[in-house]
């Protein structure tokens, strides 16, 4: 019909030149990232045809990951031959991880609502602490446990208390809205499609959002244990503890002893973090991940309330979160807290497993 | 004739002429996509076999009715919703497949700006850089502030993004795609929601940056915008490509469409006659208005004719068929939404 005018393009150059540049620079980044790229980038073609979708999505991240790697780790080849790759470089990928990490934690933290949560979580052992101070332990009718009436004798053990009846719901809430929030949230508001082409990488954004929530987890854990800690101190007596198992241990190793159980709790909820982020991955709506969460949560004790589903006991996470007994004998029994850690990490590899498989192969439409 | 190799889709190519994007040679394109089709869940086909072929160095304006896919396909380009067939070539590297490596020489609006309420303009802007793996955080506080200033929003940089107002928005949003040295923006709809001035104000900016030498795809509906700041053009109409080329190549489609002069004046028949007695054809009278084919004659003796004969000239204009009426014609209904 017309004519063709091959226009030619004439105003380049610079651009082209400078471009080359943050090519080589790339290469050295996307190395630190091959490990879980190409290893995620296989099962992404497993994942995505479940979905009945292509797997572009996996592919766009680990294919270019692995073939820019393998030149940004030796040499980068330039008109002039090859030049090697200062250690700074090849430094470049982890250090663009912290930062991402750094900007998804200073969100998190900066974010008015989890600030609230947090001084929720840390008001809450202060009204314990009253409550056992003015009326004593709820002993009475059977409730009290061995702990609970030695929180009058050591205020340590009002940390135990505490974090025994948080992790029933509160802590497991917490972790639920900043978990369901953290793909589905930021896919409703479209700023997901934003990280994802600045590039920040599929499997490198969900990665970098899950280590965020176990940070966010081990905050409100320590949150808890540190305020529960202080009004334990000023509001009972302080000395050396009488375990359970009946030997004494001194304050200090005692505190030590609470680090063990944050750290045990935060596993526990970084489990409850990884079923809340695959949730959260397949929707749109973040309440909807957070409430799918706490629904979750609620039925799974419903279910070990049941005597005659013990059976069903040990795959529920829920019946793992309070296993943290251990720390009060001598030497700490860790049977049922390793046990505990293992189902931990069997929810962390399948649901972590069922967010990826979505997430990289989802097509961002918000 | 269109297809000949290495020539990088200069020619107007209509639905009914064979497509020529399929052997562009990539090196010169910016963008280059083969069949690229996308079928949605539900089996609404919103792209139907794109082959596009974006030169180098060009301002691309990528103009389709609402719903005819050109979001849709600024999504595929970037790696956000896998096509379900086809192909594509960002900056000479064939997708997705590369999208770490292409993706932070390039920057993107898709579909209006997205950005977190509770945080200020700057410390968005430093989200989105911190996103990338390969922004230098040394250099990140100078690059937001140039990109604020360019974009004119330097004075409001501190401002929570939730007491922006739409303009600001969008500015805030174009801001994020200059974050560092781009080849290639992507700019779906990027005037939406500006002021007269700020839509000016864009297509400066959009001059400029192509100037440097970087590549500028552009979707709009706005005929008139894509008319002052595009060197090329393609029309979409219900996920296909009826047309593409040089917009030079578009302005010579309609010169064979007649010129036609138009006479306000209150004595339209004595006007008519006049035009009759110059030999003009297809005189129409309109309402304090007569119109005719310009044919050969010069305007400046119509003037003088109708003066002469003593008829009141209120004014007088040459009209040219505008590119509205060109992409009318390709786009069928017109600008309407399609299924
Ligand atoms: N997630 C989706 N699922 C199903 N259909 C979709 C989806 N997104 C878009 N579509 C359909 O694809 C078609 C193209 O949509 P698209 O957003 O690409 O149009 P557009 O050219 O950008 O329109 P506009 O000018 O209004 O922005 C439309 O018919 C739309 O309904
Ligand atoms: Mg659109």
């Amino acid at each position: 019909m017309s004519t063709v005018s091959g226009e030619p393009i004439t105003r380049r150059g610079a651009g082209r030149g400078a471009g080359e540049d943050v090519n080589g620079d790339v290469g050295g980044a996307a190395d630190g990232d091959t490990g879980v790229g190409a290893a995620a980038d296989r099962s992404a073609g497993v994942g995505g045809a479940a979905d009945g979708d292509t797997g572009v999505g996996a592919a766009a991240d680990g294919g270019a990951g692995v073939g820019a790697g393998i030149v940004g780790a030796g040499a980068v080849r330039t008109a002039g031959g090859v030049r090697t790759v200062s250690p700074a470089r090849v430094m470049g990928a982890p250090r663009a991880w912290l930062r991402l990490l750094g900007s998804e934690v200073g969100l998190t933290f900066r974010r008015p609502r989890n600030i609230v949560m947090l001084a929720v979580l840390a008001l809450v052992p202060v009204l314990i602490g009253i409550a056992l101070r003015t009326f004593g332990g709820p002993g009475g009718g059977g409730g009290g446990t061995a702990i609970f009436e030695q929180v009058t004798g050591n205020g340590l053990f009002l940390t135990f208390v505490a974090l025994s009846l948080l992790v029933q719901l509160l802590l497991p809430v917490s972790v639920a809205v900043v978990a369901g929030d953290s793909v589905a949230g930021e896919a409703g508001i479209g700023t997901l499609r934003y990280l994802l082409v600045a590039p920040a990488g599929r499997t490198r954004l969900l990665a970098v959002k899950y280590a965020n929530v176990v940070v966010f987890c081990l905050a409100a854990v320590t949150v808890v244990a540190l305020s529960s800690l202080l009004v334990g101190l000023m509001l009972f007596p302080a000395g050396p503890i009488t375990l359970l198992s009946g030997g004494t241990i001194s304050l200090l190793e005692g505190v030590l002893r609470i680090g063990l159980v944050v750290l045990y709790v935060t596993a526990g909820m970084a489990a409850l973090a990884a079923v809340s982020m695959a949730l959260s991955t397949l929707t749109e709506v973040a309440i909807g991940a957070v409430a799918g969460t706490v629904v979750l949560v609620i039925v799974a004790q419903v279910l070990g309330a049941f005597p005659q589903l013990s059976a069903l006991q040990p795959y529920l996470l829920t019946s793992w979160w309070n296993g943290f007994d251990g720390v009060l004998r001598d030497p700490v029994a860790t049977g049922e807290m390793g046990q505990g850690l293992l189902a931990f990490a069997a929810y962390v590899v399948v649901f972590g497993s069922v967010a990826w498989a979505r997430f990289t192969s989802k097509d961002i439409t918000c | 004739m269109s297809g000949m190799p290495g020539h990088t889709g200069g020619a107007v190519l209509t639905a009914d002429e064979p497509s020529a994007a399929g052997t562009a040679s990539a090196g010169d394109c910016s963008i280059v996509t083969r069949g690229l089709t996308k079928r949605f869940q539900g089996g609404q086909v919103a792209v139907n076999s794109l082959d596009l072929a974006v030169p180098r160095g060009s301002v691309f304006g990528f103009l389709g009715p609402n719903g005819s896919g050109k979001t849709t396909t600024i999504r595929m380009l970037l790696g956000l919703v896998a096509p379900t067939s086809g192909s594509w070539e960002l900056l000479g590297t064939p997708m997705p497949a590369g999208v770490s490596g292409v993706l932070p020489r390039v920057g993107a609006l898709v579909e209006g700006p997205a950005f977190y309420p509770y945080l200020s303009g700057e410390a968005n802007l430093r989200r989105y850089d911190a996103a990338g793996p390969s922004a230098d955080p040394r250099t990140a506080g100078m690059r937001i502030g140039l990109a604020l200033e360019r974009v004119g929003l330097a004075a409001a940089a501190r401002k929570r993004y939730r007491a922006y107002s739409l303009g600001m928005r969008q500015r805030l949003a174009i801001a994020a795609t200059l974050l560092g040295p781009r080849e290639l923006l992507i700019l779906d709809e990027p005037t939406n929601g500006l002021d007269p001035q700020g839509t000016r104000e864009v297509r400066g900016l959009v001059k400029e940056i192509a100037a440097e030498g970087t590549t500028v795809f552009v979707s709009s509906h706005l005929l008139a915008e894509v008319e002052h700041m595009c060197s090329h053009v393609a029309v979409m109409r219900t996920g296909r490509l009826v047309a593409q080329g040089p917009i030079a190549e578009f302005r010579e489609l309609r010169a064979g469409e007649a010129v036609r002069i138009r006479v306000e004046s209150p004595d339209t028949a004595e006007a008519a006659a006049v035009l009759a007695a110059l030999g003009l054809d297809e005189i129409r009278l309109g309402d304090a208005e007569v119109s005719a084919e310009l044919g050969a004659e010069a305007p400046e003796r119509i003037c003088a004719a109708l003066v002469a004969d003593g008829v009141a000239v209120r004014g007088l204009a040459v009209q040219r068929p505008s590119l509205e009426d060109v992409f009318v014609g390709l786009t069928g209904k017109g600008f309407d939404v399609d299924g």
